[in-house]
């Protein structure tokens, strides 16, 4: 059978939602990671929690949310809280499993710059800033990033360090006592990047039709490649199917290149 | 006590020029017809605090009447950057202040407790403290580690956009509660605005959503639609196609004074605002019923 075509955010979102587990908490932003965990509760984890920074626990949102205070989150929501309440009793006290996160640019050891291209005073672009993603960085048990695979996104280190990955090694992430355990997988449209045993990023999986000379070109070091490189399981019908018609059937997220 | 009066005769007693100022509101409930008073009003040097400035203080950026700015998200929600601040930022002509969520919201949490200060956990990501020498560290003197600190936020003036509030300023907030009830504490005088001013009957009958009590409030001003383009649980959606139209009026100067001409200098109220709007946007940002069930609390 001939494969579905797809795009570069289906691919992505569809790679990221299998890296959840059934049960998991998860501090969710809006977009991709959104429907990743959606799709997720639909197939492999139906107990999924989503919690979102507005201060939205077991959200069920019935549309698409386009905002991350979007009152879709709060009907049939299990509760909500302050946002003090929701970064401290939950992200801060140990209740969040995962973190989603993305930014302007992701370093050789996995931290994220979403506040200033150039100097911090002076800045070149000036960025969002940090919002929550300094503590879901810092204090949620695993991260996950979710970035297109282009050289500008690839820095070896980032101007500015909104969140910290492993800082400059493994070693450095776990000298500052924090307690999650960093970005353990960043999902690219063409491939999977995991940290090694000294937290440098390293290319572990390519997706299907995808090759390490396109990982190299558009990662800003010498990018590792892993021994055992392995390639992502195919997208199937049914995860395809719900993205598009039940999650996102306007493709408001998903038709974008990414 | 009555604190009944109109949002012009608020923002006039109130809202003085060089404020700090807290707009609050997480994406829902944003008081953006009291950002719009402010800016008929002329106010300059104001100090605009909120966790995500949103569209609103882009608008008071726009219409000059800000020095500087604090926050901790600046963009515009789900549609990319604010363009006025942005740019104003990297000119170099707008002073900033900056913070995560988490350091924001605590320095409001700070400022409602009447703490000298709050801690945090560490979060390994230094570069924002190396920035702004609010934020510090202390050794904690029970464990020895450190951890890092930020001090009260006192803002001079808040508003806060309410479901339902009693003509003494006992007001109800359902859905995202953000900041509000902190805001409210921190600050020195508080303005309430709200979709409905309900006989006190009602307060008492649930008075577990009441989140900011008469005691805090200075004034209590009627304004539906208050919130358009942000929106208010339960009356209206969020006006997503503003947020978007937004990205595209302030592409250029001339169009975005055009708007402030049109839609902030050229209309008297927010009544007029939203008549201005029109029935169609009426009605794509009407919502339909779910009510809770109800709660017995009892006769005693």
């Amino acid at each position: 059978m001939e494969a579905m075509p797809y795009t570069a955010s289906e691919l992505m979102c569809i790679n990221a939602a299998r890296l959840l587990q059934d049960g998991d908490v998860v501090f969710v932003g809006v977009g991709l990671p959104n429907l990743a965990c959606n799709l997720a509760r639909r197939t492999h984890a139906p107990n999924l929690q989503m919690i979102y920074e507005a201060g939205v626990i077991g959200a069920r949102p019935a549309r698409i949310p386009l905002s991350i205070g979007d009152p879709t989150l709060v009907s049939g929501a299990s509760s909500v809280c302050s946002m003090y309440d929701i970064f401290s009793f939950y992200l801060q006290r140990g209740n969040v499993d995962v973190g989603f996160l993305g930014g302007a640019q992701i370093d050789r050891f996995g931290n994220i710059n979403a506040t200033v291209i150039g100097d911090y005073a002076k800045p070149k672009v000036r960025l969002p800033g940090s919002g929550g993603s300094q503590e879901i960085a810092a204090w949620a048990n695993r991260c996950y990033i979710i970035t297109p695979h282009q050289k500008r996104r690839f820095p070896e280190k980032v101007d500015f360090c909104t969140s910290a990955g492993f800082l400059g090694s493994r070693a450095e992430r776990d000298a500052s006592g924090v307690r999650g355990k960093g970005p353990l997988v960043v999902v690219t449209n063409l491939g999977l990047l995991e940290p090694d045993e000294n937290g440098e990023l390293m290319l572990t999986a390519l997706h299907a039709g995808c090759r390490v000379d396109q990982v190299r070109e558009n990662t800003g070091w010498p990018i590792k490649i892993a021994g055992q490189l392995r390639q992502t399981e195919p997208l199937t019908e049914r995860e395809l199917r719900i993205l598009r018609e039940d999650l996102d059937p306007q493709g408001i997220y998903l038709k974008s290149g990414g | 006590m009555s604190k009944v009066c109109s949002l012009k005769e608020a923002v006039s007693a109130y809202v003085h020029d060089g404020n700090l100022l807290y707009c609050a509101g997480f994406t829902h409930l944003i008081p953006f017809a009291a950002g719009h008073e402010i800016i008929r009003q002329g106010r300059r040097d104001l100090t605009l605090a909120r966790a995500t400035p949103d569209l609103i203080y882009d608008q008071l950026v726009a219409a000059g009447c800000a020095k500087k700015v604090i926050f901790s998200y600046i963009g515009n929600p789900g549609v990319g950057s604010l363009r006025i601040i942005r740019s104003e930022l990297e000119a170099g002509r707008l002073e900033w202040e900056e913070y995560s969520h988490f350091g924001m919201i605590s320095r409001l949490q700070a400022g409602a407790a009447g703490l000298p200060f709050i801690p945090m956990n560490q979060t390994a990501a230094t570069d924002l403290e190396h920035n702004n020498p609010n934020i510090r560290r202390v050794t904690d003197p029970y464990t020895g580690r450190e951890v890092v600190t930020v001090p009260p936020l006192n803002p001079d003036v808040a508003i806060i956009h309410v479901q339902r509030a009693d003509a003494n300023g006992n007001a109800q907030i359902w859905g995202i509660l953000g900041e509000q009830k902190e805001v409210a504490f921190a600050s020195k005088k508080v303005i309430i605005t709200t979709e409905e001013i309900v006989d006190e009957g009602v307060i008492r009958s649930d008075p577990n959503r009441t989140l900011i009590p008469e005691l805090i409030v200075d004034a209590v001003c009627c304004v539906p639609h208050c919130a358009h383009p942000s929106y208010t649980q339960g009356y209206y959606d969020r006006d997503n196609v503003f947020y978007l139209n937004w990205d595209k009026i302030t592409e250029t100067q001339a169009a975005t004074q055009a708007w402030l001409d049109e839609w902030v200098y050229g209309v008297k109220d927010a009544d007029e605002y939203w008549q201005k709007l029109g029935a169609e946007t009426h009605e794509r940002l009407k919502v339909s019923p779910a009510f809770a069930s109800p709660v017995n609390y009892g006769k005693y």
